[in-house]
């Protein structure tokens, strides 16, 4: 590995981590309509989730249909240990992280040995238990009407309470979030993952234990959809079940998707362009059809994530940096730009929905 | 706990286990032939039950509206699969699964946007009292359910028993590439695999309709336990599917019945879980030492 | 590989927020609502109603209600020469898009006070909304908890009739008619689960006795099972509270396991969907409803006829569907805050302040009387109990 061509890389990340909080700072001083802001907030929350179901996607190969459930143990551990034991929501969320995170790993142990699509299908299952256990558990959950008086997040006395503070509380959880991915993409576990996503054969044979990194992968995705379930309990204030139930689940996986798998910057477009995308539908199809509803909204969601799927296996932000390291080749045939591109990945063909980080 | 209870749910469960055997028949027939888990399953399902309640509406007779809404479902099928799962072929599983969620999502919308949110009533079959077993009541609607099920299941293994094309589908499940250098085409077969599984989901959510009454939305459940019926079954296994469609339906209402109406999903999931862990290659299915 | 740079960065970055978390504070408190520009200006009233998705067979009725009675009032005139503009949100039948939808009519679009939403859920989601950014809010759902604790819920308003009152008048009926052991079967939502609640507290202080509780799942395809257990139990009589399609479902299921008890719905069947789903199994199904879907057959001196005649015949008309409860509620909501707005004028405190005086107005849904103690304003009065024959509804004496 070339000591050069690293520095440049990791050049390049300092530059790109150090524009997105610029612009994450400075975006409350543009946007001062507090309905945008709020969107800005769902997006930072949304990210938290899909940032970690990505690293799930991308690195572990596995798809989880469930992840919303995790958000939902997320939203239901903070909101009930602030409301019912008055406890603070700093270690209420923790506590639910932790819960979330035992919940995961039981899952995870008894599903991971398998092959692909059983993974989607315990969570999936996981998700649909835990989904009518929010329902039924009345005494304890509030069933189906929920529960509200969730207060405002608080940190030691300041109270979270206005649009803009919980903003920069969101954001500040997400950059965490990034930084964190980072790090796990850069570990002993990321590469070990990544040899696994080559060949699980190949890797088990160099004495990867891809069974425990997986299980570990797993769980740390699931803690982000905790901490993202959190944030959301303290910043609607109410929560019922509905947020947290299979479709859920599936619009994550979809955020993931169209941003790109195997990709931290990955899910933040994703998570923006859908959202955005909707905001935009939601203000333009009234103008032209009046009594249109909600339906075009999810035409063009799956549409056009069937586009991105076949058309940039990558996502957003894979087929951005396709296009990005084509051109460079054709501006000087003959230079390989990105060493720790595997052969494969270049091949049109290979698709595979995964970046070398 | 009386006998002709037991038999209630028991004819309950069969009913509902009819459809899911449908539904599964199809994820089966799509994973054995192209390895692809199609999420686009439960829409077929929706497709074949509101066309047929809107032509009936319309005023075309019941049964050739039946048989028009198979085949339209059918082109339907065949058209996904060359727009949407033919350029997607060399994909890994993750991102076809994807795909097919995301198609899934655009159909509905489709759907939305044709019907509304209104549902739709298609009379029954064949009108009448119900009938009674050992104190348990069953409408006609649930026999004939049970009846189009069980000759779906029977036509789908004459076919892959005696015909050359049903012999080809086999031939590319059990091995892709030593079918092909018999002259099997892959990509023929998947075309054809997807159409007869569209027209299997079709069937399913007509013959359910009469009960259910046919909602845009009713594909997303019923297509997730058909999935879960099929990997109950094996995945790769017809009589797995079908056998895991039964147990499915009878499971749940099992669940609601002697021990909370509220829990039963949870009940049928969590059992699921339990059967996967075991045996993970499913009740019929093959191990495949695909295990690391 | 360099690591160090994570670590620096978080310490930049947590430096920054905090200089722009004071800074942001400051420029958050954002009151441009200057009252002297709105003067002859258009009136502008939110609506966020469950208009697509599970709960649209309530939201789309009372969409249409609330466009009607805009084109009415600007057709002759407007509000005190001030035309009205209904803001319309759909909220998807989502609590998360409910409170992003609530948001933009109160910051974007700025509108004076909001009708809706269409259920109890994506209501409940808005209630602090309006709360925390003082806009009366007139939801068009059930659910008690809406309205109720009543002192933090001083800018919300419901027209729907409370689950109380309808477990009320259900009860009033029982004592008629002398049964005893009930079944109670609810669909597991919100709304199902409010009627369960309900019914479970006041059921016993009438000598009522629930001898099975059964729920099924908002999606579910067969409810015989349920039924069955039900069966069993022998009960004088069959309570379901659901909404159609599963309303209709369990119908036919009850009549195809051949219960005897008589099978008593919820106000949630009061659309002609429920008869059109059901078929001949809806016949014999008694159930409470708003006066709107017998306003013909109403006596003359009911304080609501007029108003409930001219409703129905405006909206068949203009829509050619059949009228709706619904679409009664959400007409209510719109209306009350028309007529709170006539005589406040475009000031959001008055507006609730007026909204909460309301007396005696006769609307779609009952005579409502507000108070500070009830934001709900409806009594047993509001309700006719009706039996379903020959697929028409008819009154029940």
């Amino acid at each position: 590995m070339k000591q050069k061509e690293r520095a440049k890389k990791n050049y390049f990340k300092c530059i790109a981590q150090i524009l997105f909080m610029l612009m994450v700072a400075v975006i409350p001083l543009l946007i001062t309509n507090t309905y945008y802001l709020g969107n800005i907030v769902l997006i930072g929350i949304y990210s938290i989730v899909v940032i970690g179901l990505c690293l799930l996607m991308g690195y572990a190969g596995q798809v989880s249909l469930g992840h919303a459930a995790f958000y939902g143990l997320g939203a239901y551990g903070s909101g009930l240990l602030t409301v019912n034991w008055g406890w603070e929501p700093l270690p209420a969320m923790l506590a639910a992280a932790l819960i979330t995170a035992l919940v995961a790993y039981v899952i995870g142990a008894s599903t991971l040995k398998l092959r692909e699509h059983y993974l989607a299908l315990a969570t999936l299952g996981a998700g649909v238990i835990v989904y009518i256990f929010f329902n039924e558990q009345v005494n304890l959950t509030g069933g189906p009407s929920g529960f509200s008086g969730i207060p405002y997040f608080t940190i030691g006395g300041w109270v979270f309470s206005s649009e803009v503070s919980y903003y920069y509380l969101v954001w500040f959880f997400v950059f965490v979030a990034v930084v964190f991915a980072r790090n796990v993409v850069d570990s002993r576990i990321g590469r070990a993952l990544r040899a696994l996503h080559g060949s699980e054969l190949a890797a088990a044979c160099m004495g990867v234990p891809a069974y425990k990194y997986k299980i570990q992968v797993f769980v740390v995705s699931a803690v982000y959809g905790s901490v993202a379930g959190s944030l959301y309990a303290h910043y609607v204030t109410f929560i019922s079940p509905s947020p947290f139930g299979f479709q859920a689940s599936v619009e994550f996986v979809l955020m993931a998707a169209i941003g790109g798998l195997a990709s931290i910057w990955g899910p933040l477009f994703g998570v923006a362009a859908v959202l955005m995308l909707t905001e935009l539908l939601r203000a333009v199809v009234p103008i032209l059809l009046p009594t249109a509803g909600g339906e075009f909204e999810i035409i063009f969601f799956g549409l056009i994530l069937v586009a991105v799927m076949i058309f940039m296996p990558g996502g957003l932000t894979g087929g951005v940096k396709d296009w990005w390291v084509r051109r460079s080749h054709a501006a000087s045939p003959g230079t390989v730009t990105d060493p720790d591109k595997a052969p494969e990945d270049i091949l049109p063909s290979a698709g595979s929905g995964r970046l070398s980080k | 706990m009386h006998i002709n209870e037991l038999m209630q749910f028991l004819l309950t469960g069969l009913t509902l286990g009819g459809i899911y055997a449908l539904i599964a028949l199809g994820f089966v027939t799509i994973y054995t032939v192209t390895g692809h888990i199609n999420f686009t399953q439960g829409e077929f399902v929706m497709l074949g039950a509101l066309i047929t309640a809107s032509m009936v509406k319309g005023g075309t007779g019941l049964w050739a509206a039946i048989i028009a809404s198979i085949l339209l479902v059918g082109l339907f099928g065949a058209l996904f699969e060359r727009a949407v799962i033919y350029p997607a072929r060399n994909s890994p599983v993750v991102t076809v699964i994807i795909i097919t969620i995301g198609f899934s999502v655009a159909v509905r919308g489709v759907a939305l946007l044709i019907w509304g949110t209104q549902s739709y009533p298609l009379p029954s079959f064949s009108s009448g009292e119900p009938l009674y077993v050992l104190g348990a009541t069953m409408n006609k609607q649930s026999v004939w359910v049970l009846c189009l099920s069980l000759l779906a299941v029977s036509l789908l293994f004459a076919f892959f028993e005696r015909t050359v094309m049903g012999k080809a589908l086999k031939a590319c499940a059990i091995n892709r590439v030593a079918a092909r250098l018999m002259g099997i085409s892959p990509q023929r077969m998947s075309l054809f695999c997807f159409t007869l599984s569209a027209m299997l989901g079709a069937l399913a959510g007509i013959v359910i309709t009469p009960t259910t009454t046919a909602t845009y939305d009713m594909g997303l459940m019923l297509g997730l336990k058909g999935f879960v019926a099929a990997v109950l079954g094996g995945l790769t296994s017809t009589t797995g599917a079908v056998l895991g469609g039964f147990l499915l339906g009878i499971l749940e209402a099992m669940g609601a019945g002697l021990i909370s109406s509220g829990y039963k999903d949870a009940i049928s999931f969590l059992i699921l879980l339990l059967v996967l862990l075991k045996r993970p290659e499913g009740l019929l299915g093959k191990p495949d030492g695909k295990r690391v | 590989m360099f690591r160090f740079a994570g670590k620096k960065l978080v310490l930049l970055v947590s430096l920054l927020l905090v200089l722009l978390l004071s800074a942001g504070c400051g420029g958050g408190a954002d009151k441009s609502v200057s009252q002297g520009e709105q003067e002859k200006e258009v009136y502008k009233i939110g609506a966020i109603f469950d208009i697509t998705g599970p709960a649209s067979s309530l939201g789309v009725p009372e969409r249409d209600s609330a466009l009607l009675l805009e084109e009415q009032i600007n057709a002759r005139g407007g509000i005190n020469g001030h035309p009205v503009k209904i803001v319309i949100g759909d909220n998807e039948s989502n609590e998360t898009k409910a409170v992003q939808v609530a948001k933009k009519l109160i910051e974007v679009d700025k509108v004076l006070a909001i009708a809706g939403p269409s259920t109890t859920g994506t209501s409940m989601a808005i209630v602090d909304t309006a709360q925390k950014n003082q806009v009366p809010l007139v939801s068009a759902a059930a659910g008690v908890s809406i309205v109720n604790p009543i002192d933090q819920r001083q800018w919300v308003f419901k027209t729907a009739q409370n689950d109380s009152v309808v477990v009320e008048k259900i009860i009033d009926y029982l004592g008629t008619i002398g049964a005893k052991k009930v079944a109670f079967l609810s669909m597991n939502n919100a709304y199902g689960d409010s009627g369960r609640k309900g019914f479970a507290e006041a059921a016993p202080k009438a000598g009522l006795e629930i001898v099975a509780e059964e729920k099924f799942g908002a999606t579910d395809n067969d409810m015989t099972a349920q039924l069955t257990r039900i069966k069993s139990k022998q009960p004088e009589v069959v309570i379901v509270w659901a909404i159609p399609p599963s309303a209709s479902i369990v119908t036919k299921n009850y009549r195809q396991l051949k219960i005897d008890a008589p099978l008593i719905h919820s106000h949630g069947i009061g659309n002609k969907t429920f008869i059109d789903l059901a078929g001949d199994a809806a016949n014999d199904v008694i159930f409470p409803a708003g006066k709107l879907l017998v306003a013909e057959n109403l006596p003359d001196n009911d304080p609501q006829k007029e108003v409930l005649v001219k409703y129905a015949a405006d909206y068949e008309k203009k829509y050619s569907q059949p009228r709706s409860t619904f679409g009664g509620h959400g007409w209510d909501a719109v209306s009350m805050i028309v007529a709170a707005l006539e005589k406040a004028g475009p000031d959001r405190a008055k507006i609730r302040d007026e909204l909460e005086k309301t007396q005696n107005f006769a609307g779609i849904s009952g005579v409502f009387n507000m108070s500070p103690q009830d934001h709900s304003g409806l009594t047993t009065d509001a309700l006719v109990m009706l039996k379903i024959v020959d697929g028409k509804w008819t009154l029940l004496k």
